[in-house]
């Protein structure tokens, strides 16, 4: 019986185990050092701040993996030989496998600082540095100011869990406008509002030159590069993820930031794959990144290459591009592509609403020639995935959207809806006239 | 600083701890319960009026202070900041004192009311005497222990309610379904009776939104000579309680889903989200427990269906002259309507039902043996060897005090606050069996945005392991889902709504999401 070893028990290798499960009876092993079961990375920050325990951040049962014959290995793998096809483990053991898939995620970004691996330093990425932020941040008295490095979105949920237990927070962000890199400016700067609605100490345009060590080896202090001296007890290193794949670089398969793979992927070495945040595409797929460090696209890649390996070849062919997060209080949802001022084509255009009152905001992306309807950035509104997904598969242009945008709401029943507002600012900027039509069941549901 | 000196404070750090408004309005609504539990020792402190007026408000005040306290400074939003720090919501020994103390309270409630001070030929004392004045104010009659209960009940779900639309005030949905409950307790289950009471004395006590089968005694003998001899006002009411159950609450849930019950409407309900709203996140979602629910749920229904033929049974005649129902009618007409019901289950919803067909079937013919077996065995007093008096009582002790009320309310700090409507209650698992096969409510999962996170299931009050159907795209259509909407409440990426559409796609099972290789997904989800 062939031998499928995933090293990884996250979203993607989870992902792939039980894909093949459903369509094979090959034997399935997942090797993790991290966790024994798999859990779901993106709600850590709710066990420190007391929403969940770590049992709910569990997706399956502990029955489910034998019930379902995945083995799972408690291991560090040190050295994967390809000609042998044996994975060496820390503790001395090794393992055989006939398919070896590499899907063991990314760690924190470290860029050199001066004193970055000192105590009370740390990113927010795996099951041990949760833990480590509960020996280091458990409660306002014993950090006293916590300092992070890093605006992006784990950086603003690492600010928000300290701030659950009311430690102070200093966020240095090196945009002029927090995650200015992705978002436009009118969203951007309502983000930032938000932020210090907060009680965040936010810190634009700042970036970390050193942190300072107290006696026994603990950060005491951070240095900016506007000179300043922070004090405080925890620094948060959250200035994004590079794959987790140090120990691959004697195994011969090719190696760029990530695990090269093709569209298959496929590594340059037979019988070896790469998946999730790990992987790296030989180009970028449309206008994603070769390396994407998302939920979604891991989960997607495990679900195409189940395909693959159980004998029916089947592309990583991600459809349009969508995600989600949240800042703070703030949900943020986001269909087709919106791309910030830094980023966008010349050919991108876009139309931003705003409410008076309430963080409530979106952008919509379209061509300035054409006025195809490129992408959405929704804050503080839900949107239909599925109508958007199909709209932009038939190419619409932005005039239907915002004709038929009810439909899109998916905001919880009784919510006030912002549409005609939208639309009759859309209607001014744009010199149009257009009527949103009512919400439909039957157009709706003839999607879903 | 090292950073090991872990605090050794007794009062928990933050979110754990409570700020000092928040001490401060646990002083101010224990000071009220202490007067209450001072009436229990029958001390005599003077003016009834007076001293329970000023307990009652004591702990509406305390109550109200608290929410102010804890939610008015923050921004609007989720609000579950330690919810698995704090002792009272994680099982700690908070919880379990709670526990014990309400437990306690309803084991005397329900079985020893003469120590609450209630004197059947006399003059109430201690607590229960506390409450006369109020009572005779509205119906002109001392208090009952049921008074003493109704009257906390209503202060409970008031003072609860608005500490739980201050909790979701960023939430319209929350706040209209708990105006909602709150309303329907303090009309419905408190002035409307007591009023009737006073208008007509031989009225028996009628919640009008109470509907059989979770009002079992609603169809008793007393009742029913009460309703026909109080003319057309008693008449209506009899007939209503038919009505409800054939007509308006099929109809309702077929629009909304059970939700216009049990999270809108009900009188237990209402506790639950209310009172019950710091708990919801005990209930058990393990498939064990929900396999336990469906035998226990649906092996009530069959208890209460039983014993409620039985009992009427029981004091029906076998002339057709005197009354046009007499015994074999009766027992005919039930035979009939569960029979067409099982029926049109078998022949159009037997797919969706999958295993569970087999478990209906086996309860379907459980109950027709049995009628058929009263038609034969039994005579006016006897149902078989027990007399229907002792199935009536039996299932007021087991059900009625000792599940709903002991398990499931003096509980919530253990088990979560939906322990009776989950494992218990019959009207919930009639209208769920609804709610599954005919209605247009789902909870619509938004295509592949999950993130398997498990807010969602880990504060659903009914242990439904939401996060198993959201990550794989599916709509969750569960009989047991009260529609509470705090799912998509506490949903941080905006993927569950709940809301009512047409019946066709509402059961979506889906491997591949959306967002993937559109062949893929046509491959894998169409098998």
């Amino acid at each position: 019986m062939e031998h499928i070893v995933i090293i990884g028990n996250g979203i993607s290798g989870v992902t792939l185990a039980r894909h093949i499960r459903k369509l094979s009876e090959k034997r399935i092993t997942i090797i993790s050092a991290e966790s024994e079961y798999f859990f779901s990375r993106t709600a850590l920050m709710y066990v420190y701040m007391g929403h969940m325990k770590f049992e709910h951040i569990q997706p399956y049962e502990n029955w489910f993996w034998k019930k379902n014959r995945i083995e799972l290995v408690n291991g560090f793998v040190e050295k994967v030989e390809t000609e042998t096809k044996k994975l060496l483990l820390k503790d001395g053991t090794s393992l055989s496998y006939d398919k070896l898939i590499v899907a063991t995620g990314s760690k924190p970004n470290k860029f050199g600082w001066p004193g970055q691996d000192l105590k009370g330093v740390q990113g927010l990425y795996s099951k041990q540095d949760l833990e480590m932020l509960e020996k280091n941040a458990p409660n306002n008295k014993v950090c006293n100011r916590a300092v992070i490095v890093g605006g992006g979105l784990i950086g603003i949920e690492m600010a928000e869990m300290l701030r659950s237990r009311e430690i102070p927070v200093t966020f240095l962000v090196r945009e002029k406008s927090f995650w200015n890199g992705v978002l436009p400016t009118g969203e951007s700067a309502m983000i930032n509002e938000h932020i210090l609605e907060h009680h965040i100490d936010l810190r634009l345009d700042t970036n970390l030159e050193k942190i300072i060590a107290d006696d026994n080896g603990y950060a005491k202090a951070v240095v900016t590069d506007k000179g300043e001296t922070i004090e405080c007890n925890v620094v948060g290193l959250t200035a994004g993820v590079t794959p987790n794949i140090d120990f691959l670089k004697d195994s011969g398969i090719e190696l760029g930031r990530g695990v090269k793979v093709n569209r298959f992927l496929e590594t340059n070495i037979k019988d070896v794959y790469a998946i999730g945040d790990c992987a790296e595409q030989h180009e970028g797929i449309g206008s994603r990144r070769p390396i994407e460090a998302v939920w979604y696209t891991g989960r997607m890649m495990g679900e195409a290459l189940a395909q693959t390996l159980c004998g029916n070849p089947m592309k990583y062919n991600p459809g349009h591009w969508f995600n989600s997060a949240k800042f703070l209080d703030v949900e943020y949802q986001t269909y087709g592509w919106v791309f910030s001022e830094r980023s966008k084509k010349d050919t991108e255009q876009h139309f931003h609403w705003r409410h008076p009152v309430e963080k409530i905001c979106i952008t919509v992306a379209l061509n300035k020639d054409s006025h195809q309807f490129l992408g959405i950035n929704t804050f503080g509104i839900r949107m239909r995935h599925e109508i958007f997904d199909q709209w932009l598969t038939e190419n619409r242009d932005v005039d239907h959207v915002m004709t038929y945008l009810k439909d899109a709401n998916f905001d919880p029943e009784f919510y006030k809806l912002h549409e005609d507002e939208i639309v009759a600012k859309y209607n001014a900027d744009f010199n149009k006239n257009i009527n949103p039509k009512k919400k439909s069941w039957k157009r709706i549901f003839s999607i879903a | 600083m090292g950073n090991f000196d872990r605090s050794m404070s007794l009062a928990g750090e933050p979110p754990k701890a409570l700020n000092m408004g928040q001490k401060l309005a646990v002083l101010t609504g224990m000071t009220g319960m202490g007067i209450l539990i001072l009436q229990l020792f029958n001390l005599n402190l003077g003016n009834s009026a007076l001293w329970l007026s000023v307990a009652i408000l004591a702990i509406f005040a305390g109550i109200i202070w608290f929410s102010q306290a804890a939610y008015a400074h923050k921004h609007k939003g989720i609000k579950n900041d330690g919810v698995w720090f704090k002792s009272m919501s994680s099982r700690g020994v908070l919880a379990w004192m709670a526990g014990v103390a309400l437990t306690g309270f309803y084991i005397v409630l329900y079985f020893y009311p003469e120590y609450l001070g209630l004197v059947k030929d006399g003059d109430n004392t201690g607590l229960i005497a506390l409450f006369d004045p109020l009572s005779k104010a509205l119906s002109g009659n001392p208090a009952s222990q049921w008074f003493v209960y109704g009257t906390l009940y209503t202060v409970a779900i008031l003072a609860f309610g608005a500490k739980f639309i201050w909790k979701y005030r960023h939430n319209k949905y929350e706040q209209l379904r708990t105006v909602s409950v709150m309303f329907f307790q303090t009309a419905f289950a408190f002035f409307i009776p007591e009023i009737m009471a006073r208008l007509n004395g031989d009225l028996p006590y009628y919640d009008l939104k109470n509907m059989w089968p979770l009002n079992y005694y609603n169809f008793e003998r007393y009742r029913v000579n009460g309703f026909i001899d109080s003319g057309s006002v008693g008449m209506t009411m009899l007939l209503f309680g038919i009505i409800s159950i054939f007509v308006i609450s099929p109809f309702l849930t077929y629009k909304y889903g059970k939700r216009w019950y049990c999270s809108w409407v009900c009188g237990c309900g209402g506790l639950a989200e209310t009172a019950g709203d710091s708990f919801r996140q005990l209930s058990d979602k393990s498939k064990f427990a929900w396999k336990v629910e469906r035998w226990v749920v649906h092996s009530v229904v069959v208890f209460v269906t039983l014993m409620t033929t039985a009992v009427i049974y029981s004091y029906l005649g076998n002339d057709t002259s005197k009354y046009w129902l007499t015994k074999t009618t009766f027992l005919s007409g039930v035979a009939v309507i569960l029979t067409a019901v099982f029926a049109w289950v078998m022949i159009y919803k037997r797919e969706e039902l999958e295993k569970d067909a087999k478990y209906g079937a086996i309860g379907y013919f459980t109950i027709i043996a049995v009628l058929i077996g009263m038609h034969f065995f039994s005579d006016s007093g006897n149902i078989f060897i027990f007399k229907a008096e002792t199935l009536r009582s039996t299932y007021s002790f087991l059900i009625g005090s000792i599940f709903s009320g002991v398990i499931g309310t003096g509980f919530y700090p253990i088990l979560g606050n939906r322990v009776w409507c989950r494992f218990g209650c019959p009207m919930a698992a009639v209208l769920g069996f609804q709610q599954r096969l005919f209605s247009k409510f789902r909870i619509t999962t938004n295509g592949g945005q999950c993130i398997s996170c498990g807010n969602c299931s880990t504060y659903c009050e009914m242990g439904i392991d939401v996060r198993a159907y959201a990550q794989k795209g599916a709509n969750i259509v569960r009989s047991s889902c009260v529609g509470c909407g705090i799912c998509s409440a506490v949903c941080p990426r905006g993927v569950l709504k709940l809301e009512n559409g047409p019946e066709k796609g509402r059961i979506n099972s889906k491997d591949v999401l959306l967002g993937n290789d559109v062949d893929l997904m046509d491959l894998v989800n169409k098998k």
